[in-house]
């Protein structure tokens, strides 16, 4: 006989692998502090919400953890290079609304569960919508929409009421590689905090485009940017119509030919475009399962969970598979100065000589910032506003004046925001280098 | 003789097949000749108990398009199976459990053909070893029964098959790949970061040429020629440089390696708007990497070294051309040159110079390779130049997995390798503890092992851990084996409380693993783990062992 006593736990035998685990403490949780009784009830009333190109693992796995009541929000409809790993779609849904068909399917193979798919971006709603769900869990394709769902969960989280602090559940996944991680809004390291785990890629300089191109991608990207832009052969680049795709392959075939570099191919010119990263089922698997993972540990209390508040305690999982199997899970230190949730203003070395415009753009590369339209205030003073247009008019003189003319100096405290993150003030405290 | 340069691809007349638009994302990191092997493979699961892990393994098997499956499974589905198994419907309850599964399964890829058993009494795995096409590499799950295990066996050793075994309960998973005997891999895919070489210190005639043309009167170049110098032939000028004035010889240890450095920075050019040049940025850059005398790889070293059981006729092509290689190494002191070349900042008509100067001679060693390789072979056998392309491509990152180690090492998959591994895990938990790293994941492999031992459902945290013991025999000190059982203690006891049931989202990710791992083996593409994975659910980190 078990020497662990079966708890009450759903009534149905179809869930008895599952409540053998849930409704016990096992041998890593205080057995004091542990109700197995009340899981399975708590986890039925679990709203829990799932998002991205990781979302048919996320969605199927969240079924099978015990959650009833799932919402799912994806804004792209279903392509067939979507065929290899998202797995609830079927060459006749091709076209269609990834929620929605992922969200039928699954409703439709586990019983009892109820999903409702929502077909448009995560950033069209409201700290208002996001306060009904007790769990967020992730598997987005940009770093954008991730620091935008970190921000408004961060803002919305007031250790003064339990209930809108919710755990943010984060993967992603490259080819053979990704990471898994678990984010308490305040309680620990960010998104934000963590923007140094993703360097953007550094773009080709513009004379290698131009003038000294030595590889296939310098062709490719020279009829992306400066062909396209020069021809014009239809009014806007469409990057999934096979039309457009093709006119810039043949377009960088040429300028290869007359440089005499060879590789360019249809696949990568698609690849350099779309800035396609490899993906295959496997790892999306490995990836949403740790995810899930950790959203069942976290519901139900059964046993120990990344991201768990305290010295030492692991909240970042990576995951590596191309060279045999590695793991490397560990704690990433919130930062003080982080822009989300962090209290101090972030040291920004700028040159007093540039002007403000100057300072604008860095922001756009800067590992710490990557703002692409940043607006700037200062102590008080508006130094450039990207919006509403009259403003932007107002400020606009501003751009040409040097950070020493506008009266900057070192220890001025200058505060950016940015329409991509509504909500957030980028604090910077200015050192002249 | 081979082509290594890749001729224009004339302008398409339609786009990419759709067949290739589906798999455009895993094209990406196999290429067609991994496609094309996956499509050949022919898959066996031979599924038992909670049996959600090796269909899960399968899912990601099915979906990049292997070519055929068979799931081997004597139950019926019964209420559990649909709360834990995807796969499964309500409309399955009560039928062959193999059925419904290849059913649910085959909808994901058309293109896929599958295939269940047993589909009558008279049906048994063994049967179905004999009459269906060979196997690429089988699956098997716990709790599978001892009978059919050993068939497996059987099987795997006559028709050299890898096998593969995963066992996942409660919040544990691990899986062990055996290969049939050696197995080399000789497209590894090395990282980006992996050294490229360009030979600067054992250079041949016809790039020492081009070198000196270009820097025959380097201070005199003007500007743009002098910020366009090719970062290669920065290094072999300066390098030419340093030779004379060290006795004719290289950069040697890293204080040299730094001087040589700054001596490199010192000769970039300032009194230009960027107040430097970006090419003498990227040499000196280069300086640490590529101004390393060369050291033969410890994975080709292995290849070089390893002791042949069979005689050369029985041998697979990767050694006949590894041999050949040995000789051309021998004869040259030098491994073919790989031929590629990083970008760097150059003129376009430089750098395709430059380029095609690592490929002419890429070539012409691959050539002579060849020409080693088929003399090896003798006349029966044809040796593929693309093989050998591949191979002086990628010689410096082939890598040898599941080699048995000769002499007084312990054999693979016996219990006195068992105890060693133990030993040596619990001897790096000593250092572990007092250097705040992450435990051995060991103890948790011997306890599933040990509940597989026990075979029961209700086994609990005592038996597992005297099952344990059984498996290790009683060459374990008291010592060793107290300090075994402590660090057992709670895994057993977690472990317990699933009553030998799966979690999904372990299935899950162990499935992703395993197929992972399998597709490796398949396509003979990047490298395998070295025999075990095991994970842990509850701190989320994997470790592998070789047992």
């Amino acid at each position: 006989m078990s020497s662990a006593e079966v708890l009450p736990g759903s009534e149905s035998k179809r869930w008895k692998y599952l409540d053998n685990v849930r409704t016990r403490p096992g041998a890593f949780v205080d057995p004091d502090g542990f109700d197995g009784s009340t899981v399975v009830e708590n986890m039925d009333k679990i709203k829990i919400l799932g998002a991205g190109g990781l979302g048919c693992e996320i969605l199927k796995n969240l079924a099978l953890s015990g959650f009833k009541d799932i919402s799912v929000i994806d804004m792209d409809t279903i392509d067939i290079s979507n065929l290899n790993r998202q797995f609830l779609f079927r060459h006749a849904d091709v076209g269609k609304f990834k929620a929605e068909v992922a969200a039928k399917f699954v409703e439709r193979r586990v019983k009892g569960v109820k999903i409702t798919p929502y077909n448009c971006k995560i950033q069209d709603f409201d700290e208002e919508f996001y306060q009904q769900f007790q769990i967020v869990v992730c598997g987005l394709d940009s770093i954008e929409a991730r620091r935008w769902i970190n921000a408004t969960l961060v803002n919305m989280a007031n250790y003064e009421n339990p209930d809108s602090m919710k755990p943010l559940i984060d993967g992603g996944t490259e080819g053979f590689k990704g990471q898994a991680r678990v984010i308490l809004p305040t309680m620990g390291s960010c998104i934000e905090c963590q923007l140094d785990m993703h360097a953007p890629r550094a773009a080709v300089p513009l004379c290698t485009l131009a003038s000294i191109p030595r590889q296939p991608e310098h062709c490719i990207e020279w009829a992306h940017v400066i062909a396209w832009d020069k021809e014009k052969p239809f009014p806007q680049l469409d990057k999934d119509d096979p039309e457009h795709i093709t006119w810039l392959y043949q377009k960088a075939l040429e300028r290869a030919k007359e440089f005499n570099i060879s590789g360019v191919t249809y696949s990568s010119t698609q690849g350099v475009v779309k800035n396609i990263i490899p993906a295959i089922a496997a790892t999306n698997s490995v990836i949403a399962a740790a995810c899930c993972n950790e959203a069942l540990k976290i519901a139900s209390s059964c046993a120990p969970f990344l991201g768990t508040p305290g010295e030492g305690e692991p909240n970042y999982m990576m995951y590596s598979g191309n060279d045999s199997i590695y793991t490397y899970t560990f704690k990433h230190e919130q930062k003080e100065d982080c822009p989300v949730c962090g209290m101090t203003a972030r040291v920004l070395k700028v040159n007093p000589k540039w002007t403000l415009e100057e300072l604008i753009e860095s922001f756009a590369t800067l590992p710490e910032a990557q703002l692409k339209k940043p607006s700037v205030r200062a102590e008080g003073k508006t130094l450039y506003m990207q919006l509403p247009p009259s403003l932007e008019e107002q400020t606009r003189p501003n751009l040409e004046k040097t950070l020493e003319e506008l009266g900057l100096t070192a220890g001025t405290e200058i505060a950016v925001t940015d329409p991509a993150f509504v909500g957030v003030v980028f604090n910077f405290s200015l050192r002249f280098a | 003789m081979t082509e290594i340069v890749m001729d224009q691809t004339p302008p398409l007349l339609q786009g990419p097949s759709e067949k290739e638009r589906k798999y455009d994302r895993q094209l990406r990191l196999w290429a067609a000749s991994g496609q094309a092997a996956l499509e050949s493979a022919n898959i066996l699961l031979v599924n038992s108990g909670a049996g959600t892990v090796g269909v899960e393994t399968l899912k990601n098997l099915i979906l990049p398009g292997i070519g055929r499956f068979v799931i081997h499974d004597n139950a019926l589905v019964d209420e559990a199976d649909l709360g834990v198994n995807f796969f499964l419907d309500d409309g399955c309850y009560g039928k062959p459990r193999a059925q419904c599964l290849a059913s649910l399964l085959g909808e994901l890829n058309p293109e896929v053909e599958g295939d269940w058993s047993p589909k009558t009494k008279n049906d048994s795995l063994g049967s179905l070893l004999k009459k269906s096409p060979l196997f690429t590499a089988i699956m098997y799950t716990y709790p599978i029964n001892h009978v059919e295990l050993e068939s497996l066996e059987q099987y795997s050793k006559e028709h050299k098959t890898p096998l593969i075994a995963i066992h996942s309960t409660g919040f544990y998973s691990y899986f062990t790949v055996r290969p049939p005997g050696t197995f080399p891999i000789v497209d590894t895919h090395p990282d980006e970061t992996a050294t490229t070489d360009l030979r600067l210190l054992n250079p041949w005639p016809e790039l020492v040429e081009f070198a000196k043309n270009m820097t025959k009167d380097i201070d005199g170049l003007d500007n743009f020629e002098h910020g366009h110098l090719p970062y290669v032939v920065i290094l072999l000028h300066y390098l030419d440089q340093w030779k004379a004035t060290h006795n004719g010889a290289y950069p040697s240890n890293y204080k040299e390696k730094t001087e040589f450095r700054q001596l490199v920075r010192d000769a970039a050019r300032t009194d230009n708007p960027e107040g430097g040049e970006e090419n003498f940025d990227e040499a000196a850059a280069a300086v640490l990497k590529t101004v390393a005398p060369f050291s033969l790889p410890s994975g080709l070293k292995e290849v070089f070294e390893y002791e042949h059981k069979d005689p050369i006729q029985e041998r697979s092509m990767f050694w006949i051309i590894a041999d050949a290689v040995k000789v051309f190494y021998t004869k040259h002191g030098s491994l073919p040159l790989p031929g590629n070349v990083p970008d760097m900042k150059a003129q376009s008509k430089v750098y395709v110079q430059l380029q095609n100067i690592y490929k002419t001679k890429a070539r012409k060693d691959a050539a002579e390779v060849l020409q080693t390789a088929q003399a090896i072979a003798g006349a029966g056998r044809e040796v593929d130049p693309a093989e050998v392309d591949l191979f002086c491509k990628n010689a410096a990152f082939v890598k040898l997995i599941n080699v048995e180690d000769g002499g007084d090492a312990t054999p693979l998959g016996s219990k006195e390798r068992l105890q060693q591994v133990l030993r040596a895990e619990m001897a790096n938990d000593q250092v572990a503890e007092m250097t705040l790293q992450p435990m051995s994941l060991f103890p948790i492999y011997l306890a599933l092992r040990g509940l597989a031992y026990c075979g029961n459902a209700s086994a609990d945290k005592t038996q597992i851990v005297e099952a344990v013991k059984s498996l290790l025999s009683d060459d374990l000190s008291s010592e060793e084996y107290g300090d075994l059982k402590e660090k057992m203690d709670n895994v057993a006891e977690d472990l317990a409380r699933a009553e030998y049931g799966e979690l999904h989202n372990i299935s899950a990710l162990t499935g992703g693993m395993v197929a992972q791992e399998m597709i490796k083996i398949i396509t003979k593409q990047y490298i395998p783990i070295d025999n075990t994975c095991v994970f842990d659910g509850i701190k989320s980190r994997t470790q592998v062992f070789r047992v």
